[in-house]
């Protein structure tokens, strides 16, 4: 039996479950400030827009982006399985789809910044 | 002996759609599962907001306030519970994956984990003061 | 000592004559402090001889005696009367097939178990003479807690995974891999990874943990199968993107 190629993919959720395990919650805090109507100042244009104009913004947030997808996407696959939608495939296409998709979005988005 | 020996062994099928209703610690798995959802509904959040930022101020002013809503404060406040529950599931079972041997000993499980959630805490702090919240 | 009537439901599979399985309602005098097994065999002696089981060991070593006990895969010889209220619900090991009565068809698992190479393979072969293969505590504590699966196949009967995917080589069988590709006298690894870094092997695993909770001899073979997965990404990593590496 040959080998799996598994890990490509579980890479990516291990190391999108830690990061997101980590960021995740204080980043919907601070939307969740902008839907209470407290934007935080550095969710203003300016301050932000200068925050992601540095390389080192961009970084983080595409490895955010992208990873927490790539995770999120990897298990929405099992998951899918465990509620007894067979049709692995075709579950796999799409939501590795969404997430190669997102992360070249993340990437074309940021540069233009 | 008058009976004849025979096998017959008898499969008992899982239920595909309902195997999770079985066991309260399959109920955790698949809440655990779940979180998936609204991790991967926030991100794509995040990216439309990148987008808006990457169009304009006045793109990413509109995008703003279009999160001033009943819907988008419902659907932050269960995106962060199933958030915090994914930390701290994924924090609970990092010694099982990582597991540190100091010299003959294992570290503690407790420790390594707590090391995480120490890391969480700092970190979520850091952000928040970065972001002018306090 | 005193004794009480306990009643137990158990589930009778009789392959001559059933075409399915019916539980069977047992009132059985038993002593306080016996376990589910200790019932059942005074059911086999006093009430109906015709009740199938596996046990041998009586003392949690043998692991013959797994079976469903409400619902939950245990020990029958480590699950003791008095923590349970009302009716018992006994039924074989899940996720196994019926033989008879409470006795499961294990083939799958004893097959799946042979195929990881539960045994040493060591690195170099030496003769006798040369002495014996030496091994630091450090080295012994890195293993030591997978030796003690008893394989009583709990695990497999917790893991829904194993019984949404019958294929899935499961928890004590890759547990059991691991124990010996930790072992510094050992170098098998490589064979043992051509059957646990499959798609049927450690991949199919997603990390509900149950093996672990259910487990009698605090095995966690959860562990293992997450350290398996990190090891066999880091082995996908170098053999694909710096194919430069020795392994």
């Amino acid at each position: 039996m040959a080998k799996s190629n598994k890990p490509i993919i579980w890479g990516t959720f291990a190391a999108g479950g830690t990061l997101s395990a980590f960021v995740t919650p204080v980043l919907i805090l601070l939307t969740l400030l902008v839907a209470l109507g407290h934007t935080p100042e550095m969710l203003a244009y300016a301050r932000l827009h200068a925050f992601a104009a540095h390389w080192f913004g961009k970084l983080s947030l595409f490895a955010v982006i992208s990873l927490s997808l790539w995770g999120a996407a990897h298990r929405l696959r099992i998951t899918c399985y465990d509620f007894g939608i067979r049709a692995d495939t075709l579950v796999a296409t799409i939501v590795y789809l969404v997430a190669a998709f997102g992360s070249v979005a993340a990437i074309v988005y940021l540069s233009r910044i | 002996m008058g009976e004849k020996m025979s096998r017959k062994p008898y499969v008992r099928e899982v239920p595909k759609y309902s195997w999770f209703f079985r066991r309260p610690r399959y109920m955790r798995y698949m809440a655990r599962e779940v979180t998936c959802i609204f991790i991967g509904a926030y991100t794509l959040l995040l990216l439309v907001g990148v987008m808006r930022l990457s169009q304009g101020q006045a793109e990413y002013e509109a995008f703003l306030a279009a999160l001033r809503s009943p819907v988008s404060v419902v659907f932050h406040l269960l995106a962060l519970g199933f958030s915090v529950y994914n930390t701290a599931t994924w924090f609970n079972v990092t010694p099982k994956a990582l597991p540190v041997q100091i010299g003959e000993e294992f570290l503690p499980g407790g420790v390594i984990t707590g090391a995480h959630y120490l890391g969480w805490a700092v970190l979520s702090l850091a952000v928040l003061l970065m972001a002018g919240v306090f | 000592m005193s004794e009480r009537v306990y009643q137990l439901e158990v589930l009778r599979y009789h392959p001559e004559t059933d075409s399915e399985p019916h539980f069977q309602r047992y009132s059985v005098s038993c002593e306080e402090e016996w376990v589910v097994l200790d019932a059942l065999n005074r059911i086999k002696e006093t009430i109906d001889p015709t009740l199938s089981y596996r046990w041998s060991c009586h003392m949690a070593v043998c692991g013959s005696c797994g079976m469903m006990i409400n619902g939950e895969p245990m020990l029958a010889c480590k699950s003791f009367l008095r923590d349970y209220q009302g009716v018992i619900r006994v039924e074989p090991l899940a996720h196994f097939p019926i033989e008879r009565d409470l006795v499961t068809v294990i083939d799958d698992f004893m097959d799946k178990f042979k195929r990881v190479k539960p045994y040493l393979i060591p690195k170099h072969e030496k003769p006798v003479s040369e002495g014996e293969y030496l091994q630091s505590p450090a080295q012994l504590k890195k293993f030591k807690q997978y030796t003690m699966c008893i394989n009583c196949m709990l695990c497999y009967a917790a893991c829904p995974e194993y019984g949404l995917i019958p294929k899935f080589l499961g928890p004590a069988a890759i547990s059991m891999a691991h124990r010996y590709n930790q072992d510094s006298r050992d170098g098998g690894r490589d064979e043992r990874q051509e059957e646990i870094a499959t798609t049927e092997g450690v991949w199919e695993c997603s990390f509900v943990g149950a093996c672990s909770e259910v487990c009698p001899e605090h095995v966690d073979p959860a562990s293992a199968l997450q350290q398996v997965k990190i090891k066999s990404t880091v082995d996908w990593y170098k053999e694909h993107l710096m194919p430069w590496v020795k392994k």
